[in-house]
């Protein structure tokens, strides 16, 4: 092995990668709220909302409320990711692997095929997809587990055999559906933010309050873990308590990120590896790196998506499919090895 | 400090671990010997609270183990494992901080924290790899920041499964000196230990166990016998009187 390559960096150095990465932010929601059909300085934000100038109407209704949208995603993404590796001692491991992001994708396909329409979507999606999105989780641990204790290669053969049962449900919803649940099938399962709107936003917000609450609490515990799980537990880390939690969070964020943009891969990938090529695997570092980092990556994501074709947009699954696929192959021949095993 | 009391423990019906009985005093460094698969390891582990003993119990300092929280546990009882791999690039000196936790207030280490971590370092002569990452680290080198982790986490009973393996001659006498000295400090140390002329030189106390039976307990003097030898590995030994008093043994070549 030969981990030469990834360089030793203070804890200053992270200080400064996370400031740097929290300044990033708000500017490219700037430059993503100014971006678009009408085009809007991004210097001139505060003037038109204070004086209720031209663009006011596009910047509130429509700018704003995608943008948060796509920044909470992309944070709940990247840091559901990042938990996940950390539980599991393996940089590899993505949400979707766990069938946390089927699952839930299962579960606003039930929704929107079997029950949904009218007033009650607005509620009802984000609960279903929530509570099928935990169900498959929790149902992979136990199949995993045993005598207390989770055996990574059944866990990954449960995740798969899982993913593909929510994968025929989701076929199988694709068939009944008409043709306009059809369409909000497909983007479901593209995943985009065409349909971020005020109320999708204060839905989506709280749970992801409560789930980056929850994961960045589990930060110094998941440190201890990357030593094996029994050496956490002689570490005082009561692991039980550390996976229920991370778990709960885990399937709280994905459950709402696909909920209100579908299922996007990649980011939960990424960005937590490239946290960790920047400065270093302490996970009390990655996690919040991880959140902000993928928050700019989608809302920079989300921009491409909605100007590469205008006035037609792409789903934001495909871009970040295409920007995280090549990405991931670049990290792979770069690093080898040396990141991966 | 430790009183073991009746203890079995089994898995899938095979008694791993049957009828313990053992009182450790504080101050001792004891040494668990035996064939492989004995039952060292099961027994460290049933000590350090990890598993849960099927008969009998666990008392340290009086009260049962499973009385104590996580975290109250691993400030009392501190454990090395023979197997470890860190699949992230933590260096030495984050490795060795994780024997912070169980002390952690906040979600920060204290600079006390920090220098406890560094002086453990020192003790086991590996500061020089502080700043390096760990999985590039050499087998001995990296038992012996594991061994700096553990005495930062500065318990009263250390757990040691192994501790000498992958080392050099000179890392395998550091380690059990150290371990000599936090006797002497009055802390306690068990380790599970193969080479039975280590075991012999430092080991103020043996239980010497076979298929999870307690076969022997006492000095080494009393354990490593010719007799009790042949009985446990099933080969012949030689067992001479080393001009230090201890025992010397080796096996026989002819068997």
């Amino acid at each position: 092995m030969c981990w030469e390559a990834l360089k030793v960096v203070s804890m200053q150095k992270r200080i400064k990668i996370l400031l740097t990465l929290i300044s990033l932010l708000p500017i490219s929601m700037c430059i993503a709220a100014g971006v678009g059909a009408y085009q809007i300085l991004p210097w001139r934000i505060p003037e038109i909302l204070f004086f209720r100038e031209d663009g006011f109407a596009v910047l509130v209704h429509v700018r704003f409320p995608r943008v948060v949208l796509s920044a909470v995603v992309g944070a709940m993404l990247a840091i559901s990711g990042a938990t996940l590796q950390g539980i599991f001692r393996n940089p590899l491991a993505d949400p979707g692997l766990i069938g946390v992001t089927a699952g839930a994708g299962l579960g606003a396909t039930l929704w929107i095929v079997l029950i949904g329409g009218g007033a009650l979507d607005i509620w009802g999606l984000p609960i279903a997809a929530f509570g099928c999105g935990v169900l498959v989780t929790v149902s992979v641990w136990k199949i995993a587990a045993e005598r207390g204790r989770v055996r990574t290669l059944t866990l990954l053969l449960a995740g798969i055999a899982l993913n593909s049962f929510a994968g025929a449900g989701i076929g199988l919803m694709t068939f009944l559906a008409d043709d306009e649940q059809l369409r909000s099938l497909t983007f479901w399962l593209l995943g985009g933010f065409g349909g971020a709107t005020w109320p999708v936003v204060l839905v989506t917000l709280p749970i992801a309050i409560i789930g980056l609450f929850v994961l960045l609490r589990q930060a110094a515990a998941l440190n201890a873990m990357s030593l094996g799980e029994s050496e956490a537990y002689h570490l005082g880390v009561s692991t039980e308590t550390l996976k229920r939690w991370s778990v709960f969070g885990v399937a709280l964020t994905v459950g709402a990120a696909v909920s209100a943009a579908g299922g996007i891969g990649f980011v939960g990938l990424v960005v937590p590896h490239l946290l960790r090529l920047l400065g270093g695997a302490d996970h009390r570092y990655v996690l919040p790196g991880s959140a902000v980092g993928g928050a700019i990556l989608l809302v920079s994501a989300d921009l491409f998506s909605r100007t590469v074709i205008a006035p037609a947009e792409l789903p934001v699954g495909i871009v970040t499919a295409l920007i995280g696929g090549p990405f991931f192959l670049w990290l792979l021949l770069r690093f080898k090895r040396e990141i991966f095993l | 400090m430790i009183e073991l009391e009746g203890v079995g423990y089994r898995i899938n019906g095979n008694w791993l671990i049957r009828d313990i009985n053992l009182t450790i005093e504080k101050g001792m460094l004891w040494g668990f010997v035996g064939p492989n698969g004995a039952g060292k390891s099961t027994l460290l582990r049933l000590i350090s609270g990890e598993l849960l003993p099927t008969t009998g119990e666990i008392r340290i300092l009086g009260k049962p183990i499973h009385n104590y929280t996580p975290q109250k546990l691993a400030r009392l009882r501190a454990y090395l494992q023979q197997k470890r791999d860190i699949n992230f690039p933590f260096t030495s000196l984050e490795v060795v901080l994780f024997g912070r936790h169980p002390y952690l207030k906040s979600t920060k280490e204290t600079t006390a924290d920090l220098l406890i971590a560094k002086k453990a370092l020192q003790q086991v002569e590996s500061y020089m790899f502080s700043e390096r990452l760990y999985p590039t680290l050499s087998g001995g080198e990296a038992s012996r920041v594991d061994v700096a982790r553990i005495l930062a986490q500065a318990p009263e009973l250390f757990l040691l499964d192994e501790p000498t393996n992958h080392l050099d001659p000179r890392h395998q006498v550091q380690i059990l000196n150290l371990c000599k000295t936090i006797c002497r400090d009055g802390k306690t140390a068990i380790t599970a230990i193969h080479d039975l002329n280590l075991a012999s030189m430092y080991a103020d106390q043996l239980l010497l166990l076979k298929n999870g039976i307690s076969i022997a307990c006492g000095p080494p003097k009393t354990v490593l016998t010719l007799d009790l030898l042949s009985k446990t590995y099933g080969i012949l030994f030689e067992v001479f009187p080393h001009p230090n008093g201890y025992p010397w043994v080796m096996p026989s070549l002819s068997c």
